[in-house]
């Protein structure tokens, strides 16, 4: 990528009171994962979806009795989209790890708790990649240690499948093998 | 009577769409705009910026229009749930069709126009309606 690509801006102005109008803007731009660019300025990649959402919190804007305006943009440098692009990249890393740190630390829970964590963090983890624009090399690890812990206990003797699937689900589930060896994989 | 909604149809307009063609206006012809500027004088236009049958408060623009014509059916409801989520995601409704759904519109609206998408996707909808007036009946998932 030598150019830099197209960015919807939304530059907005909030009241300070009431403040539950401006904290649930606040709360959708984070799920959405803007760039912070300056004080009531956010941008995200533009698409088609990121568009669609950047102005319908605008039209929330001007209804919570602030006001707001979309742009469409193109930073004016590639080192400038870089540095941006890098900061939402160090946000995203940041979330997956906790999504890898919580599933290693359900890792050698009973088959329920495993279970109901996987789910948990499953949901988690696709929230996290909506708002990816530039996924880190964490996001890989963070679906393995979560499919790792979702995977059947039984999966582990069942050599023939796991060599059918691939090597990063074998890997998985050779991961999830070890794990099954501790207690739970014991008692059955 | 004339329809106008934002270009690049998504999730949300071509649901309003069919619903306005089977519930509200058999008759509707749609015309597709890139700016609010460009709605003809004659045309009602929704799911844009500015205009009433469009997102209000939590609502997606789906779930205006039921409110606004007074559409209680709660099959059409249901629909909304799932309209909302895959349009909004902000888990208001617990809707596991959504992200399905969202990701086959938004396929369509690579690989079609907006003619096209409506044309694709009313049938889809009507599916959608039987499988979960079924339901709604029966008071379980009928298949």
């Amino acid at each position: 990528m030598d150019q830099p690509g197209n960015w919807v801006l939304l530059a907005y102005r909030m009241p300070r009171e009431p403040s539950a109008p401006r904290i649930a803007v606040w709360r959708k731009l984070e799920r959405l994962g803007v760039a912070r660019l300056g004080d009531g300025l956010v941008g995200l990649p533009a698409d088609a979806r990121t568009r669609e959402q950047v102005d319908w919190i605008a039209e929330e804007i001007t209804a919570g009795g602030g006001s707001a305006t979309v742009w469409l943009a193109t930073p004016g440098s590639l080192a400038q989209e870089r540095a941006i692009a890098e900061q939402m990249q160090a946000a995203r890393r940041a979330e997956y790890e906790m999504i890898i740190v919580q599933a290693r630390a359900a890792e050698g829970a009973r088959a329920g708790e495993r279970s109901r964590v996987a789910n948990r963090l499953r949901a988690e983890l696709r929230r996290v990649e909506r708002r990816d624009f530039f996924p880190p090399a964490e996001r890989d690890a963070a679906h393995q240690a979560v499919r790792a812990l979702s995977a059947p206990p039984e999966a582990a003797g069942d050599g023939a499948r796991a060599g059918e699937a691939g090597d990063g689900a074998t890997a998985a589930l050779i991961q999830d093998a070890e794990g099954a060896g501790a207690p739970e994989g014991r008692a059955r | 009577m004339r329809w106008a909604t934002r270009a690049g149809v998504h999730i949300d307009r071509a649901a309003c769409a069919w619903l306005i063609r089977r519930h509200l206006d058999p008759e509707a012809t749609f015309v597709f705009v890139d700016d609010p500027a460009q709605v003809p004088a004659d045309a009602t236009p929704f799911d844009m910026r500015g205009v009433e049958l469009s997102h209000h408060g939590a609502d997606c623009s789906f779930e205006t229009i039921l409110r606004t014509y007074d559409l209680t059916d709660p099959v059409l409801w249901k629909i909304a749930e799932i309209v909302h989520e895959a349009d909004i995601e902000d888990e208001r409704y617990e809707a596991p069709e959504a992200p399905g759904l969202d990701v086959v519109l938004r396929g369509l609206s690579m690989t079609c126009d907006d003619d096209r998408v409506l044309e694709v996707s009313g049938p889809l909808f009507d599916g959608l309606y039987e499988y979960y007036r079924r339901a709604f009946l029966l008071g379980r998932p009928p298949a």
